[in-house]
């Protein structure tokens, strides 16, 4: 099993927020989580990315326990996030974003190589590399969060919620760039709102429904079906 | 016109010590949120533990003037960054996730520690530095003789500033010091260890502050064990108005204080020297709460 979360419960003070979720991402897989506000959605990234520890149950990564790493070795397993909000670092620059990204990785040609490709990926970025981090739009913020994520060569990209308050053709941009992404061999998790764009562009997704994962299906499947047609497509 | 040059000399040296203990307030306070209270002590330590040197160990014998101050520095700089890292380990990293005031009132504790040790290890009275190994050349400026010393002590400490600007802003580590001040939370998911980064914070800052105790040492000769009182709530003034957290704010911010007490103690009065660094203070804070270099660009949401 490559990503696995064996009965995960996360606790914040004495409010259970994750009641004991199952769930895997297979190695090349896009993997939506579905949920409303409050779900526990950017709970469960958290917790995979080691910023919140769990009170009981496990998370595994090839076998391996993560859920005992602190958060900075987590990331050295290859596991990167862009966060919800994005929290890019303001007072600096895109191009002192981008390597804090890379961080981890003193291989500085790979380093250069990752550059390249992400101004590829997001040309915007490319033209305002000099510029500070906290002047940029909310989509190019998101561009650089997601750029930022990928600098560190990982084998997995948690993202979430990267449509957040973004125009639809931004939004349209950044999940043409998810495809591209995954298609380059990166395991994505993807935490959306946009319920519809993100089944169209997984290959299987699950629902999380106040702490509980209640459905796990493949996309298409997920997409046909009335009751989530019913909470999550608005039909 | 001569007296001019002399007093702004004599700022210039003192701001430098101020700038120098004001980053250990300033970086302190970007990483954690928190004012290291016990630092002024840490800078107190240093100037005690120099003078231990110096006169214990006879350097100046052996080594040459010059050597001995340069060997005790570094000396200086290592033990008090040691104790730094220790404080941090003993006093605020068990409250990190506290209430900010537990670790407050745990920093006035540390400093109240530091200060009564240093009272029972050296006694209460002043402590005189050896006198000889101070500089009394003087340099012509211009027709201004200008005492070396003081061009020694602002060279020196701009020296140092520029050796941690460069660090900070040239080096992975000093942008993942930036990181960690700016969201320590987005900072760990680039694979940033926030644990390591403080305690290096707290190694760097005290460092700089021993080396300003041995520099106020050289310069007026003697110390005394609550020297930290004065030179650490200068050093906060100055951190305050370059911008606390900023680092360029701090060099700035301490330097300006010097020259602006130096001055206004030629021009207006010695007796108020003090009261005019405490109405910068005033005046910052009423009129750029921020400080001068503070909060430069609003991030967006």
């Amino acid at each position: 099993m490559f990503l696995e979360l064996r009965d995960l419960h996360v606790s914040y003070g004495k409010v259970e927020v994750l009641h004991g979720i199952n769930a895997h991402v297979e190695e090349g897989e896009i993997v939506t989580i579905l949920g409303a506000n409050g779900a526990g959605k950017t709970t469960t990234l958290t917790a995979i990315s080691g910023l919140v520890k769990p009170s009981s149950g496990g998370i595994y990564f090839e076998g391996e326990a993560l859920h005992t790493l602190p958060s900075h070795e987590v990331v050295r397993r290859g596991i990167a996030q862009s966060p919800e909000g994005r929290r890019v670092f303001g007072t600096m620059t895109v191009l002192e974003n981008l390597y804090l990204g890379a961080f981890t990785s003193r291989d500085k040609s790979r380093n250069k190589k990752n550059l390249e490709w992400i101004f590829g990926l997001f040309p915007r970025l490319d033209e305002r590399k000099q510029q500070l981090a906290g002047t940029l739009s909310g989509g190019e913020q998101q561009m650089l969060a997601i750029g930022r994520a990928l600098m560190g060569s990982p084998r997995v990209l948690l993202l979430d919620e990267p449509s957040l308050g973004l125009a639809p053709i931004l939004v349209r941009h950044i999940l043409e760039a998810v495809k591209t992404i995954n298609q380059s061999g990166v395991t994505v998790v993807l935490v959306e709102q946009n319920a519809r764009a993100a089944l169209k562009l997984a290959s299987r997704g699950y629902v999380l429904e106040i702490g509980h994962m209640v459905m796990e299906d493949d996309a298409a499947a997920l997409l046909a079906n009335p009751e989530v047609q019913n909470a999550y497509l608005g039909e | 016109m001569e007296e001019f040059f002399l007093q702004l000399t004599n700022g210039l040296a003192v701001g430098g010590i101020y700038a120098l203990i004001a980053l250990g307030y300033t970086m302190v306070y970007g990483v954690l949120k928190l004012i290291n209270f016990a630092h002024g002590d840490l800078f107190a330590m240093g100037a005690y533990l120099g003078f231990t040197l110096l006169v214990s160990l006879g350097l100046a014998g052996t080594l040459g003037k010059v050597a001995a101050v340069l060997l005790v520095i570094a000396l200086v700089m290592g033990m008090v960054a040691l104790v730094g890292y220790l404080l941090e380990r003993v006093a605020y990293r068990p409250l990190r996730n506290s209430s900010r005031l537990s670790a407050v009132v745990s920093a006035l504790g540390a400093s109240i520690f530091f200060q009564n040790a240093l009272m029972l290890v050296y006694g209460a009275r002043y402590q005189v530095y050896p006198g000889d190994l101070r500089p009394e050349g003087f340099f012509n400026v211009m027709g201004v003789e200008i005492p070396t010393v003081r061009l020694i002590l602002f060279g020196a400490s701009v020296l140092l500033m520029l050796a941690l600007y460069w660090l900070i802003n040239k080096t992975r580590i000093g942008m993942a010091i930036r990181a960690v001040a700016i969201d320590q939370r987005a900072a760990r998911l680039m694979g940033i260890d926030v644990n390591r980064i403080i305690a290096l914070v707290f190694l760097i800052g005290p460092a700089l502050g021993g080396v300003a105790g041995v520099m106020v040492g050289l310069y007026y000769g003697q110390i005394r064990y609550d020297m930290s009182l004065l030179y650490g709530l200068k050093a906060f003034i100055a951190a305050i108005l370059g911008g606390i957290g900023n680092i360029p704010g701090a060099m700035i911010g301490g330097v300006l204080l010097g020259v602006i007490e130096a001055l206004g103690a030629a021009y207006i009065s010695v007796a108020w020297k003090d009261a005019i660094a405490f109405l910068v203070l005033i005046l910052i804070l009423i009129f750029r709460p921020t400080g001068l270099l503070g909060e430069r660009v609003a991030d967006k949401l």
